[in-house]
């Protein structure tokens, strides 16, 4: 029969002895600090309660902090292109200019080719046509406004200002490019309420058959940082001699500038709330210390040395401050990929490079909570704690 | 005896009240600084949403088609219509002026540079020109609607200038004045033509000097750019103008904004009518300026409400957080505050006070503490508010007057339920063992 679930009290001293005898051997150091957190159970489930929140807090606003900057790329990106590729004056661009620039900002990165010409209309009026892709256009430009995207050979998207000059009543209309004539159905049209408004889009091998000019310029979406855009811009200009390869300063400045403000603004919310969660944590880690000095003053009494007493409530605090840390980033991860879909359609990605800091934080704050009324308390004998004054 | 005891707890324990108000005033600072910045950020982010540039277009309603490849204009100089210059400054008199940043004339006009008389588009426009609308004066110009536009010329005194913002440099150098017969270069065309600020260019038999030289990263860096008037003069048709560009503080797009206003019925309309959209300041620009036609830039318009609401959304949530840790932290406070006055309890109690008479003391307590720490955070919130406002947007974070009762009555209801929690256990507990220490 096993007499571990009998009270020591039922027992006689040898039974006890043979028991502790068996038992696994756990130091007076471990004994003290599990009896610690079995016997307050409460009063140290809301110390790592604390501890829990505020690390989950502090993963959360990292969390965010480096991935909203990202995210907020993308949305920038729906501006369009931030890098312009044209050809130098009296020359074309090289066949192979659209696959070095995939090369160049990488495969994913959209680059779409437009070339342009003058072309009359049956009146005698001057257009002027554009060729592109039109699939690419699409996912690049997703502020035109176009009523159906052209499928089909001989269709046009014509610029809201352009369709009332060729094709007012929505009829097919001829265009002509030194000398060879063209016969075009309005199948959608296109409001951007810039240039585009006035000109006339084909497919880009339908247009090239036709007036046989080759792309002139190359819309490139590229992602990344600024710095990245800049190196990749150098690279390729090296590459293609015969281009001009260059930012579009408006897109690039404007990005630039919105995203350093929201992430100064982000910075500054991220360390109020990390400081809060951390006042929380100090608040609660005191209380509870300084509620224990009942057993600081035993211990003292029965000749703990001051070392001894320090490491024992410092190895505390360490323990509630790596557990609370270890939870808490994880309760944390989750808030934050929560507000990225949220807010974002997407969720952010867990970054475990900010838990060594949320550790060293967690622990930093738990230690300073625990060492500060120690220090307050050992001013104080042992005797007058023990009286209860 | 009960305001004695309460005037006694504040003055015969005053580090533990500290403590507990410091907490309060933290959480209330946090919670005020983040509501504030929270609620005015969709209104700082706007403004730099701007450095896009124009979001609105006017042009006149019967014109001909613009036909322009890589910034070369074709079209005849003389064909099609034109706006009328004095009709500007009437875009001030619209309903929503006070959203209006800024706006900037264009006249493109086709000129001859130079000895080999090469065709060159000159852009005539405002730099930074003073109007007078009424009784007001404003500036206006490419250096509020084009944030990006760069210009490298000399100072006067020699040194050249450093390229960069506006707003960076107090000093404009390079930039010509409005009324001088002055222009900028773009960059790609003053190096294919080998001039410099300060030399001296022909434009179609006229001999102007050249203040700086313009990059902006798109068409204008191979034209030319002049004061409006002197393009005016070069077109012969004073107080002509192709074409205005408009930058106004909008409000993001909903279901309301896209109607057709001719559809609408009167009240629905008034409501659209006094909403920034964009649409519905594009409707009033072309009631102020005759026989013009308002249109959105799809690019710069439709983007910024997207941007505008994941960052308004993005800091509504990192509020919440906030608002969240703040609450935390004072009931952690709280709790810590009361849980170490079980023997007063007890003593209270062995006397024969009932459990009513101890939590009003409390909560008496409490409420006092939240007042004074509301007090001290909320200022300490709008100082922080303000601290933030001025050092990211260069801007005042104003708060709302009527945010200090609502702030308040937070701080008293949160002290109140981090209390409770550890009034009701302190209330519960036996004086007997609370008296002999044992807890």
């Amino acid at each position: 029969m096993t007499t571990s679930a009998i009270p020591d009290t039922l027992l006689t001293p040898q039974q006890v002895a043979g028991r502790r005898a068996l038992a696994p051997h756990v130091s007076m150091f471990g004994r003290m600090f599990l009896r610690a957190a079995v016997l307050r159970r409460r009063r140290a489930a809301s110390a790592l309660l604390a501890m829990i929140v505020a690390a989950a807090v502090a993963t959360a606003m990292m969390n965010l902090y480096v991935d909203v900057q990202a995210k907020l790329r993308t949305e920038f990106r729906n501006y369009g292109a931030n890098v312009v590729i044209v050809a130098k004056d009296g020359q074309t661009l090289p066949v192979d200019a659209l696959a070095k620039a995939g090369s160049v900002f990488g495969a994913k990165t959209l680059a779409v080719p437009f070339s342009y010409a003058v072309a009359r209309t049956k009146d005698g009026r001057s257009v002027v046509v554009g060729g592109t892709n039109f699939a690419r256009a699409r996912q690049l430009n997703r502020w035109w406004k176009v009523s159906h995207w052209p499928d089909a050979p001989n269709q046009a998207l014509v610029g809201m200002r352009a369709a009332t000059a060729v094709s007012p009543t929505r009829q097919p209309f001829e265009l002509t490019f030194q000398g060879k004539a063209i016969e075009l159905a309005p199948t959608g049209m296109l409001q951007t309420g810039a240039g585009e408004d006035s000109r006339i889009y084909l497919d880009q091998s339908e247009f090239q058959n036709w007036t046989g000019v080759a792309p002139s310029t190359i819309e490139v979406a590229a992602t990344g940082t600024a710095a990245e855009v800049e190196t990749s811009i150098r690279q390729l200009a090296q590459l293609m001699p015969a281009a001009d390869v260059r930012p579009v300063r408006q897109i690039m400045e404007g990005e630039a500038n919105v995203l350093n403000k929201t992430r100064a603004t982000l910075y500054a919310s991220a360390t109020l709330v990390v400081l809060t969660s951390a006042l929380c944590v100090l608040a609660t880690l005191i209380g509870w210390v300084f509620d224990r000095r009942r057993d600081f003053a035993i211990m003292k009494a029965l000749g703990a040395s001051e070392l001894l007493i320090n490491g024992f409530f410092a190895a505390e605090a360490a323990a509630l401050g790596v557990v609370g840390a270890i939870l808490g980033f994880f309760v944390g991860i989750s808030v934050a990929a929560w507000i990225g879909r949220v807010n974002f359609h997407a969720p952010v990605v867990p970054r475990f490079s900010v838990f060594p800091y949320v550790l060293g934080g967690s622990v930093a704050v738990a230690l300073i909570s625990a060492i500060l009324p120690i220090v307050l308390l050992r001013r104080v004998q042992p005797a007058i704690i023990l009286k209860g004054e | 005896m009960f305001p004695r005891l309460v005037y006694e707890s504040f003055r015969h324990q005053t580090r533990r009240k500290l403590l507990a108000g410091i907490a309060i005033a933290m959480g209330v600072a946090v919670a005020t600084a983040m509501i504030a910045v929270a609620t005015d950020i969709g209104d700082k982010i706007n403004r730099e949403l701007r450095s896009y540039g124009a979001n609105l277009v006017v042009t006149p309603q019967e014109d001909t088609l613009d036909v322009e490849v890589g910034g070369v204009n074709l079209k005849p100089p003389s064909d099609g219509a034109f706006l009328n210059e004095a009709d500007l400054p009437k875009i001030r008199g619209t309903f929503w002026h006070h959203n209006i940043v800024g706006f900037s004339p264009m006249l493109p006009v086709t000129v001859k540079v130079g000895s080999d008389a090469k065709d060159v588009t000159l852009v005539g426009t405002y730099f930074n020109k003073a109007i007078s609308f009424g009784k007001e004066t404003f500036t206006t110009g490419v250096q509020i609607t084009h944030p990006w536009w760069r210009v490298e010329g000399s100072c006067g005194d020699g040194r050249l200038a450093r390229p960069g913002r506006v707003e960076d440099s107090p000093v404009l150098c390079g930039w010509p004045n409005d009324d001088s017969q002055n222009i900028l270069v773009g960059q790609r065309l003053a190096a294919k033509l080998a001039r410099k600020p300060g030399d001296s260019i022909d434009v179609s038999g006229r001999q102007l000097t050249i203040s700086g030289i313009l990059s902006t990263g798109g068409v204008e860096d191979d034209q030319i750019v002049a004061p409006l008037a002197l393009a005016q003069q070069i077109l012969g048709k004073p107080g002509a103008v192709r074409r205005v560009y408009v930058s106004a503080l909008t409000k993001p797009q909903d279901a309301l904004a896209v109607q057709d206003p001719q559809t609408m019925t009167p009240e629905v309309r008034d409501r659209w009518y006094c909403s920034p959209y964009v649409q519905s300041i594009a409707y009033q620009l072309e009631e102020v300026i005759p026989h013009s036609h308002a249109e959105q830039i799809r690019q710069v318009a439709q983007n910024e409400g997207t941007v505008l609401s994941r960052i308004k959304g993005l800091m509504l949530l990192i509020t919440f957080a906030a608002l969240f840790a703040s609450v935390l932290a004072v009931s952690a406070a709280m709790a810590t505050a009361i849980y170490e006055r079980r023997v007063e309890v007890g003593l209270m109690k062995a006397l024969g006070a009932g459990n009513l008479a101890v939590s009003a003391i409390f909560f008496a307590e409490s409420f006092l503490l939240a007042l004074v720490g509301g007090v001290a955070g909320f200022s300490a919130g709008a100082l922080l508010a303000h601290q933030i406002g001025r050092s990211i947007f260069n801007s005042q974070i104003s708060i709302e007057p009527v945010l200090f009762p609502v702030i308040l009555a937070i701080a008293v209801f949160v002290t109140f339920g981090g209390s409770a929690a550890a009034i009701r256990r302190a209330v519960k507990f036996d004086p007997v063992f609370a008296l002999r220490g044992e807890g």
